[in-house]
């Protein structure tokens, strides 16, 4: 009974700290495009205009909620829910800190692939039960673009499979004791990245949504709270391949001093702040491009990658 | 963990049917991927994880997006909702059900006489299926790798295409090139 108790305390908590960081991620990112582009951003509401995220919240949840009659209802209301609760149960294999862990898979990493492939759906679906020329065009972008790049993703991450002998996200963690894996792999790490942006169809991979050419992509149709979801949904991708990337490259909750949960906050800050930098100094690129970037560069560098790690590993035995 | 299992069960049946019966292709696929991931559970339950988030990257995550596109490039509207009807009529139903009622009375005899239940769990890591995938069935993976292959050769040679001149200028040129290319070959 303790131990239900337990883990159901802290699926509540994490549950509400994820959702919260992600609304406040709205702040973060304004302020910092902001800066990097010598202006003051959000500060009128509350110190350092904290408190613009609560309005926006409130005018989110305020908003008409629209369905257009032309949509197909069922589904159209169906969609924004599947890319959060994707996401969110992705967060169950994450390793926050050695005892803040909500279940210890022993197929942990598949486990994160298999629910950040179920995403692509709110897209495609979104998009379709819009019944949209343009929604229509982003859904399509989108499935090509998540499919292909999960595939890199997949691959690019079997190396360290390789170097720490299991898909357990702990022991991935535990490998990486004396130097961190982003020192062993540094080409998986970045085609990672690189794959992580492009599944979180953040700027510069954010063709799905590519404002001045499809007005808003697969969610042009989507108003109020519906909107609201698949903005959150995009904010806790973030969160979600940051911590991903600190897991398996950056060494997770290890590090000198400061408490393992400090650690593990301060690395993914770090990487979210850059996912914001992306966006305020990237161009998009164009479709094609996107789809020949990856069939013809990522993947063969991937495999070269996952065949040079095999014969070390070889060597090594 | 014997009654998720026959929840899981239930509902992979209660989604199959529903596929069947869907007028809306979309729909159906929705279903059809609720069915898998009822699936992936049964996997699971059953010990085989490994398996079971295959199926999810796999089917539920890759192929049934592509099915979902493409049912979505067609563009399938009232029509076919209509002939979809057309098809569901009780007649089109007698054949097939007879014959799954006859494999499904076998089925029966054959659980009730073995006295085992459905539910009989045996785990399998990760790395046992990997010896066994690449210690015994080495053959048929390197089979079915060659089978690949081929379907992406295929592929590639669909999807190749002459580059499309329209300009005139540009299109001379091209014809230029073309018959030097000949001359070289003869």
């Amino acid at each position: 009974m303790n131990e239900i108790l337990k883990y159901t305390l802290m699926i509540v908590i994490i549950l509400f700290t994820l959702t919260t960081i992600a609304a406040w991620l709205i702040w973060l990112e304004r302020r910092m495009l902001a800066l990097w582009q010598d202006r003051y951003g959000p500060n009128r509401a509350g110190p350092f205009g904290l408190f613009i995220v609560v309005a926006d919240t409130i005018k989110l949840f305020f908003k008409e909620d629209w369905i257009p009659p032309f949509a197909e209802k069922a589904v159209f209301v169906f969609a924004p829910a599947i890319v959060a609760a994707a996401v969110l149960l992705s967060f169950v294999v994450v390793p926050f800190a050695p005892d803040i862990l909500v279940a210890d898979l022993d197929i942990g990493l598949l486990f994160f692939l298999a629910m950040s492939s179920l995403g692509v759906y709110s897209i495609v679906l979104g998009g379709w039960a819009s019944n949209n020329k343009y929604s229509l065009l982003g859904a399509l972008r989108g499935a090509s673009q998540m499919i292909s790049y999960e595939v890199f993703m997949g691959l690019s991450l079997m190396g360290v499979v390789m170097l720490s002998g299991s898909f357990r996200l702990t022991d991935i963690v535990m490998a990486q004791k004396d130097f961190w894996f982003v020192v062993t792999q540094p080409v998986a790490f970045v085609l990672f990245l690189t794959a992580g942006i492009a599944e979180t169809h953040r700027l510069p991979f954010d063709i799905p949504e590519a404002e001045s050419e499809l007005v808003a992509g697969f969610h042009s149709e989507y108003s109020g709270m519906k909107f609201g979801m698949f903005f959150i949904g995009e904010y806790l991708g973030i969160i979600l391949i940051s911590a991903m990337v600190v897991t398996i490259f950056f060494g997770g909750w290890l590090g000198p001093v400061l408490p393992p949960v400090v650690w593990f906050t301060l690395k993914t800050f770090v990487f979210i702040i850059f996912f914001i930098l992306l966006r305020a100094s990237l161009p998009r690129p164009r479709y094609d491009q996107l789809m020949e970037y990856g069939w013809k560069i990522i993947l063969p560098i991937a495999l070269l990658n996952l065949l040079i790690t095999g014969g070390f590993t070889l060597l090594k035995n | 963990m014997e009654i998720a299992f026959y929840i899981a069960g239930t509902v992979a049946l209660v989604a199959t049917l529903m596929v069947i019966t869907r007028h809306n292709p979309v729909h159906a696929l929705l279903y059809l991927n609720v069915s898998l991931l009822a699936h992936a559970m049964l996997f699971y339950l059953l010990g085989a994880s490994f398996a079971a988030l295959l199926e999810i990257i796999i089917y539920a995550g890759a192929i049934m997006v592509l099915f979902i596109f493409v049912v979505m490039l067609l563009n399938l509207g009232k029509e076919t909702a209509e002939q979809e009807r057309k098809w569901l009529k009780p007649k089109v139903w007698m054949g097939p059900t007879a014959l799954a009622a006859i494999l499904f009375a076998e089925f029966l005899a054959l659980v009730l006489s073995s006295g085992q239940g459905a539910y009989s769990p045996a785990v399998v890591g990760p790395r046992e299926l990997a010896l066994s995938l690449y210690h015994e069935y080495l053959l048929g993976v390197e089979l079915a790798a060659m089978l690949l292959m081929a379907a992406v050769v295929g592929a590639a040679h669909i999807g190749r295409h002459k580059k499309l001149v329209l300009h005139r200028f540009l299109q001379e040129e091209k014809e230029k090139e073309e018959e030097k290319h000949e001359e070289a070959v003869l």
